[in-house]
């Protein structure tokens, strides 16, 4: 019988890990769709951006209940993982409890802090139900989140992790009640910290019954885990593994600066000093004036779509969005990802798959979204992951107006001011030192 | 006025600590040359050796930039860095934090690397060296006044603290506004919006932002910022308090209580 367990066991395992390995492979691949950028600063700029961003969660403490909350389960999450080390050993030697003879009286320690973290986890995510479907935050029932898969994803996700806890509690209380009824396999630990509440609701329960409680939990909780593994991928939820390398990964220039479009600066350059000018010019590069599709973006955009935990903090400090404009920050980065994954899709059927007629630019943000944008920096302070939806807005802007000439009207007219008039509005240059006569 | 240009200080083998960095706006907008000259006024009374670009200045590229016409942006960077690396410039102070943001920030990768300062954190330094001082009982003194953070300064550049300094000085009521600092709300202008109608919404950026400044019972908004100031100045006339609220430029109310003795 255990030994059926344990090949059970292995061959699970396996397979989770082996598609989760090659999902996680497939958006590695769709990230790098992106092209390479020039990075600012120095690594250790960046590791201290990810020492507070990610590990310290350090925008998160504006709002300090929120914060605390998603630390709990943050804590939880990377924590417990300890414990899940012992549960897969388990699992493949059949043992139970193999780290108990090694620990001791810590033994109970460690497994006591578990308990407690995953009891906090437990009640923070029964907090973040009722934010997200009672008391209705704004940010988290507006737009792009109001129904569908967005807003199934985040509870899906809440109610897992409460699922996992649970059963990880339950396990330990019916452990609790086959130590004490001297069940041989039981080692005798002794109870721990929350699960003793909990054990005397099964005290009634006869060894064998008691036993299939805690296999089940074990099992359930172990599968859960592996199934959770993998959703991963598919979900917001990405963002535990991707806040990561994106905070390390994120721009250290000023927030104010708009990346160089070197060509462009080149081209201008030898306009005006032809001197310059290199002799051969590649005349065969064929140019392409910012980004229309996730391909023209850079991979640390693409990257940014992937670690989108679809919070909203971003569109709620938004200005045009709090004035109803169609643009929402949040929506830009999920559609960017929408795009990402539509062409993996088809990426995953023939790997030489080129076009399939539609583009981000129009196909998946629309002109209006990008013209509302006063890029006032407000959703790249707010985004705590590190993401710029400005830099992909910005990006496509370029694209739209340099590409396809595609600007209103009054832009039109300011161009040709600062062509003409080297100012925005229509006035003789011979007038700009009027003021001082 | 008379301020004198770079060229005429070259002429006469001169060189100038500084180059205010006027703008588009505050030479050619009615509204925000009233903020040029309060600013020019505050340098001449500090004693500061400063000078302007007057017809050779032009526009830094900013809104073509935002807008997304980056050879425009770049035509007028060359042109720009050409004047001001011809006159050695070294020190650039601007009354404008779009103008601010893309001199110091976007220049020097295009070759052009000076010290930048905005001229409300120039201002908290002369106060600081005693350059200027400022009246007792001025027209401000006991006021309740709300300071607007410019996108372009605040987030963009992080400056929060010294305009609120030089607020401080003028003895009078400081009240935020409740988005201030990095959650401050944009007044609308920036990206190039000020020279386009807003997309369609339930409200304007700027009538959102001055009723938010309303709410807070201050009879003066402070800007530092001539798109903000016009974009204020709208939203306090569309709520019919333009008799009772003003908009103004901390340079304009320096300017207002220097002690001139």
């Amino acid at each position: 019988m255990q030994i059926i367990q344990q090949i059970l066991f292995v061959i699970l395992a396996s397979a989770s890990i082996f598609l989760f390995w090659k999902k996680m492979s497939e958006i590695r691949r769709n990230i790098l769709l992106g092209k390479d950028f020039e990075m600012s600063g120095t690594s250790k700029q960046r590791f201290q951006n990810l020492l507070l961003n990610a590990f310290g969660q350090k925008k998160m403490f504006t709002n300090p209940m929120v914060a605390v909350l998603h630390f709990f389960v943050y804590a939880g999450f990377i924590i417990i993982n300890v414990e899940i080390l012992e549960i897969i050993l388990d699992g493949l030697t059949g043992h139970h409890r193999l780290f108990f003879p090694v620990l001791g009286s810590l033994y109970n320690f460690l497994i006591g802090c578990f308990e407690v973290l995953a009891f906090l986890v437990l009640a923070a995510c029964v907090v973040f139900l009722l934010r997200r479907n009672i008391t209705k935050v704004k940010r988290l029932n507006q737009g792009e989140l109001l129904g569908g898969w967005p807003r199934s994803d985040a509870n899906y996700i809440l109610t897992f992790e409460i699922v996992l806890m649970s059963l990880f509690l339950i396990m330990n209380a019916a452990d609790i009640n086959l130590q004490q009824g001297n069940s041989s396999h039981y080692t005798q630990t002794g109870s721990f910290w929350i699960s003793q509440f909990i054990a005397p609701m099964l005290s009634g329960v006869s060894e064998s019954g008691l036993i299939g409680i805690e296999r089940f939990c074990w099992w359930a909780h172990i599968i859960g885990i592996f199934v959770f593994m993998n959703y991963l991928p598919y979900s917001k939820h990405l963002h535990v593994i991707l806040a990561f390398p994106n905070s390390y990964y994120a721009s250290l220039a000023e927030k104010g600066t708009l990346s160089n479009m070197k060509e462009i600066q080149n081209e201008v350059l030898y306009m005006m000093q032809p001197e310059l000018a290199p002799a051969h010019t590649e005349a065969n590069a064929v140019l392409k004036f910012g980004a229309r599709d996730v391909q023209d973006l850079s991979w640390k955009n693409l990257m940014d779509a992937y670690s989108c935990t679809e919070c909203g903090r971003c569109t709620a400090a938004c200005p045009a969005n709090q004035t109803g404009k169609k643009l929402s920050p949040r929506q830009i980065m999920m559609a960017t990802r929408d795009r990402l994954e539509d062409i993996g899709t088809q990426l995953n059927k023939d790997k030489n798959w080129t076009t399939d007629g539609k583009a981000l630019l129009h196909d998946y943000i629309s002109v209006e979204e990008l013209r509302a944008c006063t890029t006032c920096n407000a959703c790249v302070q707010e985004c705590p992951v590190s993401i710029s939806p400005l830099d992909i807005i910005m990006q496509l802007r370029r694209n739209l107006v340099m590409e396809e000439s595609n600007s209103p009207q009054e832009w039109n007219q300011m161009f040709g001011n600062i062509e003409n008039n080297m100012a925005p509005w229509k006035f003789s240059p011979d007038d700009r030192d009027g003021w001082n006569h | 006025m008379q301020v004198r240009t770079y060229a005429e200080f070259q002429a006469n083998n001169e060189t100038p600590e500084i180059l205010f960095w006027v703008g588009c706006a505050g030479s050619f907008d009615q509204r925000a040359q009233r903020v040029t000259k309060a600013f020019v006024e505050i340098l001449q009374h500090a004693g500061i050796n400063f000078a302007i670009l007057g017809k050779e200045e032009m526009c830094t590229g900013d809104p073509a930039r935002r807008a997304g016409n980056e050879f425009l942006f770049q035509m007028m960077a060359y042109n720009n860095i050409q004047t001001m690396n011809m006159y050695a410039v070294k020190k650039i102070v601007t009354t404008c934090p779009h103008c601010f943001n893309t001199l110091k920030n976007e220049y020097p990768e295009l070759g052009g690397t000076y010290d930048v300062i905005h001229h409300t954190t120039l201002i908290q330094q002369l106060i600081n060296e005693g350059k200027i001082i400022m009246k007792e009982g001025g027209e401000f003194k006991g006021k309740k006044i709300t300071y607007h953070d410019s996108c372009y300064l605040g987030r963009a550049n992080q400056v929060y603290e010294a305009p609120r300094a030089v607020l401080e000085v003028l003895d009078a009521d400081l009240v935020e506004m409740k988005r201030c600092k990095t959650n401050g709300l944009c007044c609308g202008a920036g990206g190039a919006q000020m020279f386009k109608e807003e997309e369609p919404g339930n409200t304007r950026v700027n009538w959102e932002r001055s009723e938010e400044a309303l709410e807070t019972g201050a009879t003066v908004i402070a800007s530092n910022c001539p798109f903000c100031l016009t974009m204020l100045s709208d939203g306090i006339k569309k709520n019919e308090k333009e008799d009772d609220v003003q908009v103004l430029d901390i340079a304009e109310m320096i300017a207002k209580s220097i002690d001139k003795q």
